[in-house]
């Protein structure tokens, strides 16, 4: 059964994206399916927190960011060792766009904008 | 007028935004989101959207006003608007960027400044629909009554 607000999980995530209408809804959602969240505004403070030694369970990855986009961002984990599952969140469509993002260390990818139904389909895996 | 009455004038002018395509299903997804312990989550994020697409509505018009366009700025501006647009669930905000878009990649001032002006006119419709929806929930709830969210079925 899909976790809710009433029965936390133990899963944790972390919010990376320069849209901050998009944080509010992707830690609102978060929180409705019980997973503790933080969010970060780019690439670049996702390494920052990893480097201040946090780990997540979850990483929700946009793509276009300023100072560190997400396919940098992603590469630079994963060469730090992170294992956290980590999902790309973009409107890109176009297969190629996709392709690179997900050859940068994706672990899965979904369309912009993200709804609770595509949420918990990514929870089931890591669950 | 009692509150059974503005909450079915809620439900229909919901409906109408809807059926006229202003609104789409992610504007659904984030009524899901508000609850008891969110009261204001949907108003906060639309006045977010309202705020970015003010910023980048100004953003653009400038930038199409500059001597040599600079289409990759354009464009990302664009792609920002339609990112916002589409997370809210403003459907034909969304689909006027869409279209801005491609002319971006043409590089085609004319029709980048037609475009434009019909994301900006979208988005006045929409600002104006939402801040007249909003309004309607304040005089429902002000008469001790709450929104007939479940009964919005499509």
């Amino acid at each position: 059964m899909a976790p809710n607000e009433n029965s936390a999980t133990e899963l944790t995530a972390l919010v990376v994206d320069d849209d901050r209408q998009l944080r509010m809804i992707h830690q609102r959602m978060l929180n409705k399916v019980g997973v503790k969240n933080q969010a970060v505004e780019n690439g670049k403070e996702a390494v920052q927190i990893h480097c201040s030694g946090q780990g997540f369970d979850l990483i929700l990855m946009d793509k276009e960011m300023p100072l560190m986009n997400g396919i940098e961002a992603t590469k630079e984990l994963r060469s730090m060792g992170i294992c956290s599952t980590i999902v790309g969140v973009s409107s890109h469509t176009k297969e190629k766009q996709i392709q690179e993002f997900m050859e940068a260390g994706l672990d899965d990818y979904l369309v912009k904008p993200l709804n609770l139904a595509k949420l918990r389909s990514i929870l089931d895996k890591i669950m | 007028m009692d509150v059974g009455q503005m909450q079915r004038q809620w439900l229909d002018y919901t409906r109408s935004l809807f059926i006229e395509g202003f609104l789409d299903n992610q504007f659904l997804q984030l009524q899901q989101l508000q609850d008891e312990n969110n009261p204001e989550f949907v108003v906060e994020v639309v006045s977010l959207f309202f705020e970015d697409s003010e910023r980048i509505l100004k953003d653009l018009t400038f930038a199409l006003d500059q001597q040599g366009v600079d289409f990759k700025k354009v464009d990302a501006h664009v792609h920002q608007l339609k990112g916002s647009s589409s997370s809210v669930g403003a459907q034909r905000v969304k689909n006027a960027c869409i279209a801005f878009r491609n002319f971006c990649e043409e590089q085609n001032v004319e029709a980048c400044l037609r475009c434009l002006q019909q994301v900006k006119q979208e988005y006045c419709l929409v600002k104006n629909k939402l801040e007249t929806l909003f309004r309607l929930e304040q005089q429902i709830v002000a008469a001790g009554g709450s929104i007939p969210m479940m009964e919005l079925s499509f």
